[in-house]
């Protein structure tokens, strides 16, 4: 009797804490992510210390770091991706400021943004390869304007960086224009009133509300910019300019079956990322982060 | 006031004019090649045929790799959804010890650019055997999935009023009932908008099936990727005319995704677990 008892008052403790039948429904979803998610990790973790020719268990790292043609893959991927989600985050922020409220047209105009998702990247390569060309339109054109000789943006630097402002730009629109729809208008209306300029307000009350969300979104775009990998092989120079650190753990890996450096490079790939991450979120903890009083 | 605003006004819409201009001509570059009899170091081609797009078809198998996409599609959404939503459901409707580590578990395959991940997890689906087949390619893009519908539908499953399954159960409806007839209900919308966006999603995910796919288990992105890494033999206007094929259906996709899902406002549910 006593222990029916003491079962029972278990399961309530343990109830008034959240754990209750309930807590099975999240077995599968916990299960899928360890299996396929935290262990194919830390295997990759531990196999970029077992080095392939033997040796000491950081002999990966090292050779990564000394090997020039490999530790430059860094700054490649980091002069791609930094000013890549910049201009996305800060060429949104005007565009999202003239999207805002209600005109015709609007829901048009924000699909004609939202396309070029669909291109993927293959379609963008192509189209930048012939568009932007020697030969291309873009190049006639400068031409009949008085140019001397075609600009060069394919096959090198550029090329990678306009597609990545391609693929990337939509998708920093469309977080942008959501955390700026957030903003309740009648707080800038409420600043109006008092004699606020519209820079004064834009400074003093719109962005400090929505700096929280750019954070947010240039995380976002900086992690599509940094792991850019079919673009840099196509418009770019994948031997050089734009031999990127995703190019050099795939070739480590699957062409070279060298698993154990191409472990290494992901891990430092994923530490990079997560430093510039860490310190835009830190950034963020400083600003101002309560309600901005909109529908969000 | 005026005078200050108007440059600004003027140079936001002569960007954006210069910007759509510069994307017409990049697609417009691709579907013209497409089409071109021959096209080199002129305005425009010498001829237009509409041959490569029959010949792409049969020369690269689109049948059958537009089948092996559908396939794998259709899966991980299926799958995604059945592990994705019960996880929702739990997390929207308890709290519990450990609970935050397992919010970061689920943002972190969405965070990471999927070439760290993938790499060490196909070099684990290749030590058991599991790479290069269509379950290789369905588990690899699972990854990024499950976590997606757990994101978008823990917000979506907050707002349904718990009233609503407590009256439920006084009217003798067991848990199984609850879900069936209650909560599925309320969650179709919900779980149509995830769904939707973890098919265009897969389809056009790159690396993980690039990373995990064998010769018959490639999706439409990586072998029209093959496509254009090998050309060379074959001429430029076939590839293009499979790009076409590519961004057709990812149009359809989207703009069946927009007639459900207000891309405004998912987002903005977002932002609450991050």
């Amino acid at each position: 009797m006593t222990a029916v008892m003491e079962r029972a008052s278990l399961k309530h403790r343990l109830a008034e804490k959240g754990v209750d039948r309930v807590l099975w429904l999240l077995v599968p979803g916990a299960v899928f992510v360890i299996l396929l998610f935290v262990y194919p990790f830390l295997y990759g973790l531990q196999l970029s210390f077992q080095p392939k020719g033997g040796g000491s268990p950081f002999q990966n790292y090292v050779t990564f770091f000394q090997d020039d043609y490999l530790a430059e893959t860094v700054w490649i991927t980091l002069r791609l991706g930094l000013p890549a989600a910049l201009f996305n985050v800060l060429a949104s922020i005007p565009i999202a400021f003239r999207m805002r409220g209600r005109f015709r047209g609007k829901r048009a105009l924000t699909t004609l943004l939202v396309v070029p998702i669909t291109l993927g990247t293959v379609l963008t390569a192509e189209g930048l390869l012939a568009f932007f060309g020697p030969t291309g339109w873009f190049n006639r054109i400068l031409m009949a304007l008085g140019a001397d000789e075609p600009a060069k943006l394919t096959h090198n630097y550029w090329g990678v960086l306009f597609s990545l402002i391609i693929t990337g730009f939509p998708f920093a629109f469309l977080l942008t224009l959501s955390y700026l729809s957030g903003i309740d208008p009648t707080l800038e209306q409420a600043a109006a009133t008092l004699g606020a300029s519209k820079r004064q307000r834009f400074r003093t009350i719109t962005m400090p509300l929505l700096a929280p969300g750019l954070a947010v979104t240039f995380c976002l775009s900086f992690v599509l910019a940094f792991s850019v990998f079919p673009s840099a092989v196509m418009v770019g120079n994948p031997a050089g300019e734009t031999h990127v650190m995703s190019i050099a753990a795939y070739e480590t890996a699957l062409r070279d079956n060298d698993f154990a450096m191409g472990s290494a490079i992901a891990m430092l790939m994923a530490l990079v990322m997560l430093i510039v991450i860490g310190v835009v979120l830190i950034w963020r903890t400083t600003l101002y982060r309560g309600a901005t009083g909109g529908k969000g | 006031m005026r005078l200050t605003a108007r440059p600004v006004v003027w140079l936001t819409w002569g960007a954006l004019i210069f910007f759509m201009l510069n994307l017409v001509g990049i697609v417009g570059a691709v579907v013209t090649n497409s089409f071109a009899e021959t096209w080199f170091g002129s305005w425009l081609p010498d001829g237009y045929t509409g041959k490569w797009y029959g010949e792409a078809w049969r020369d690269y198998r689109l049948l059958d790799v537009l089948g092996v996409t559908f396939q794998v599609a259709i899966a991980v959404v299926v799958i995604s959804v059945l592990i994705g939503v019960p996880t929702a459901y739990a997390l929207a409707r308890r709290n519990f010890p450990g609970k935050k580590l397992l919010n970061v578990l689920f943002l972190l395959p969405i965070l990471m650019p999927p070439m760290t991940y993938g790499i060490p997890l196909a070099t684990v689906l290749y030590k058991f055997h599991l790479a290069g087949s269509m379950f290789g390619v369905i588990a690899a893009n699972l990854v990024p999935a499950v976590p997606f519908v757990v994101l978008t539908m823990t917000p979506f499953i907050e707002q349904i009023d718990t009233k609503i399954e407590s009256a439920a159960r006084m009217c003798g409806a067991n848990t199984f009932a609850i879900f069936t007839r209650v909560l599925a209900p309320l969650l179709v919308p919900g779980i149509l908008a995830a769904s939707i966006l973890v098919l265009v999603r897969t389809v056009g995910m790159f690396e993980l099936t690039f990373l995990t796919a064998g010769p018959t288990s490639q999706t439409l992105v990586v072998s029209l990727y093959e496509a254009m890494s090998s050309a060379g033999i074959r001429p430029q206007q076939m590839v293009d005319s499979m790009a076409v094929i590519y961004t057709g259906s990812m149009l359809l996709l989207l703009v069946i995704a927009l007639r459900f899902v207000n891309p405004t406002q998912l987002v903005t549910r977002l932002k609450e677990p991050s």
